[in-house]
């Protein structure tokens, strides 16, 4: 049982047990409670006075927005306000249920969410695992150097790498051209977005990722190896039964994380590599959040596009989780 | 014990993988290198794969000369320094308080923070409150909406309570308050924690288009990166090598070279110290994924 759910059962217990005293007991209760309470203040006032801009930042520019959330159900008028203006129901929902895009939204943001897990998420894994069967320190060290270093690239730095690198006169094509082939417009050629997105993020991330794996994996007990050494057991056989399940609990936790972000494909790239002839599979949600909000100031719209992504999310993220606890006692919470 | 053929292998293996590994990571980034220090002609016509070709400085003196590019890197050098500063400062206001197991209401308050990781208004409804605020376009805007970051609450939060608990219990036997307590016990022996926040939030702030594009509309507050991306990603080029009077197919040229130039401006102060700080990096992955 997590901390989260004893948390719960312990106010269960609070309520029931507070049901069943005579009536007369109750105020006593509540009371000691508020005695404690300014005990702490007393006690800690500083560290509330410490954590009051915190909670006024938490508050403001994160807890407001929820609130403003409300204009997905209104037709936002600036001059009345997020308050003030009229509510319209599901309108906006309905409107973009029913839009061309809807679907081609869905595909690619889906798509492209897929693909990523499916390739970025085990790539680090395997890469902790080698890493990890590397004597000579040195080496390792080096390999590890050079691998992290693509993650302190901005998102920007890549992309444009990637426009210089696969544009009609690039390397790419050079090289194609010199095995005699046709240079291909990677850039612009719809059917070549995904895989570009994807492998460009394993280029750029991979190494990054693999040191939460290297950090499980320098916890396993060296006895178990030797045992199974003293059993014949080779290398590979080792990684397979003693590596990788020491790390399960690991790839789980992460799996679950990254799986229930699928459907949250980041903006900052796809808008990037995005230009006017990949649309039709670069186009996700959150650019057409950006698009029909920032750009087009149709605010309710696209409150409501995006409030139906975060909702999508959250919920994927709540059934990974369950999945995962069901299957390995392993979750998030 | 001797390893076996099997083993053996595998060892091979493992090592020409992880150098094939390494080399493909690494060649994109030497060819930049190179292709900003040859004459451009030789990177377009294919006759580069590795060392420069006839060395030049030329793409960096015009790198150089370039205001935008300039007032770009003095502009996101403001929004790091001062946003990382108030970054930090937020940070060891939320972890300490949260890290001290007599704090009451604590786990409330950690529910409440934490929250915002999972569910958050998006886009839209953050960007009409900006605009109420009338942040849109200023300075702050580049630095208040980011002031901190749930996940290095966690990680510095976490840290804290690795510190032995009996020195901040004789302290205040000592009659130490709180705030003495955070200053001259907790914070010294922070450092490495510190210096993880620093390198984590600069690294972002460097490094993010994202609150520029959306939130700053006047080209002389664009950070550097708002900057490369016209250069590299929409190709607006053409204002800054016209005043030069070269032909067209020279332009074309330096165009070519100022590219690659600028994505090794852009990195160097980066990847320069990254090899001197990577055990503080990992030093903070590790730490967050204890928890985590």
């Amino acid at each position: 049982m997590t901390k989260l759910d004893e948390g719960v059962g312990y106010v269960d217990e609070i309520e029931k047990s507070e049901i069943k005293k005579p009536l007369k007991n109750r105020p006593k209760v509540k009371k000691s409670a508020r005695i404690e309470w300014k005990k702490s203040f007393k006690k800690n006032w500083e560290l509330y006075l410490l954590l009051t801009p915190v909670i006024l930042y938490f508050v403001v520019f994160h807890y407001f927005p929820l609130y403003g959330l409300q204009i997905a159900f209104k037709d936002f008028i600036a001059t009345k306000g997020i308050t003030g203006s009229p509510w319209v129901g599901f309108k906006h929902f309905e409107r973009f249920f029913d839009s061309y895009y809807f679907w081609r939204l869905i595909k690619n943001t889906i798509g492209i969410g897929v693909f990523t897990l499916l390739v970025s998420f085990p790539v680090p894994i395997i890469l902790a695992l080698m890493l990890n069967e590397v004597k000579s320190l040195r080496y390792k060290k080096f390999v590890q150097t050079v691998i992290y270093a693509p993650h302190f690239l901005s998102t920007v730095v890549v992309v444009g790498m990637l426009l210089l690198f696969l544009k009609s006169d690039g390397l790419v094509n050079q090289v194609i051209m010199l095995f005699g082939g046709n240079s291909i417009d990677f850039i612009t050629e719809p059917g070549w977005f995904k895989t570009l997105f994807v492998f460009s993020d394993v280029w750029q991330t991979m190494g990054w990722s693999s040191i939460i794996y290297i950090a499980a994996l320098a916890a396993v007990d060296p006895a178990q190896h030797e045992a199974a050494m003293i059993d014949g057991a080779s290398k590979f056989q080792r990684i397979i039964h003693i590596n990788i399940p020491a790390i399960m609990p690991t790839i789980v936790i992460l799996f679950i994380l990254n799986a229930g972000s699928v459907m949250a494909v980041g903006f900052e790239k796809v808008f990037l590599m995005q230009n006017d002839l990949n649309m039709s599979t670069s186009d996700v949600i959150s650019t057409f959040v950006y698009r029909s909000g920032i750009l087009e100031a149709q605010y309710s719209f696209s409150a409501a596009v995006g409030l139906f992504n975060s909702l999508i999310n959250f919920i994927m993220l709540i059934m990974v989780n369950q999945i995962a606890k069901k299957v390995s006692e392993t979750s998030l919470w | 014990m001797r390893e076996t053929k099997t083993d053996r292998a595998f060892n091979i293996f493992n090592i020409v993988f992880l150098a094939i590994v390494a080399l493909l990571v690494i060649y994109p980034l030497v060819f930049v290198l190179s292709a900003s220090l040859s004459n451009p002609q030789y990177v377009l016509s294919g006759e580069l794969w590795l060392w420069p070709k006839e060395f030049t400085l030329d793409a960096y003196e015009k790198v150089f000369k370039n205001e935008d590019i300039i007032n770009g890197f003095v502009n996101t050098l403001k929004y790091t320094v001062f946003g990382t500063i108030l970054n930090v400062i937020m940070t060891i206001l939320a972890a300490y308080p949260l890290s001290r197991r007599d704090l009451k209401g604590r786990g409330f308050i950690m529910a409440f923070i934490v929250f915002t990781m999972f569910f958050s208004g998006g886009l839209i409804p953050t960007y009409l409150l900006i605009r109420d605020l009338g942040m849109l376009n200023t300075f702050w805007v580049m630095i208040i909406p980011n002031a901190v970051a749930v996940w290095n609450i966690i990680i510095m939060r976490t840290f804290f309570q690795s510190i032995p608990h009996e020195l901040e219990e004789s302290a205040m036997i000592d009659g130490a308050g709180n705030f003495k307590i955070l200053w001259s016990i907790v914070l010294p022996l922070s450092f490495p924690v510190i210096a993880v926040m620093v390198l984590f939030y600069s690294v972002g702030h460097w490094n993010s288009y994202f609150q520029a594009l959306i939130y700053l509309q006047d080209q002389d507050k664009f950070p550097l990166q708002l900057i490369l991306r016209q250069i590299l990603i929409q190709g607006q080029t053409d204002d800054m090598i016209k005043a030069t009077s070269e032909s067209f197919l020279a332009q074309q040229l330096s165009v070519e070279g100022l590219k690659y130039a600028v994505l090794i401006v852009a990195n160097l102060p980066m990847l320069m110290l990254y090899p001197f700080l990577q055990r503080y990096f990992v030093k903070g992955v590790m730490i967050g994924s204890l928890k985590g």
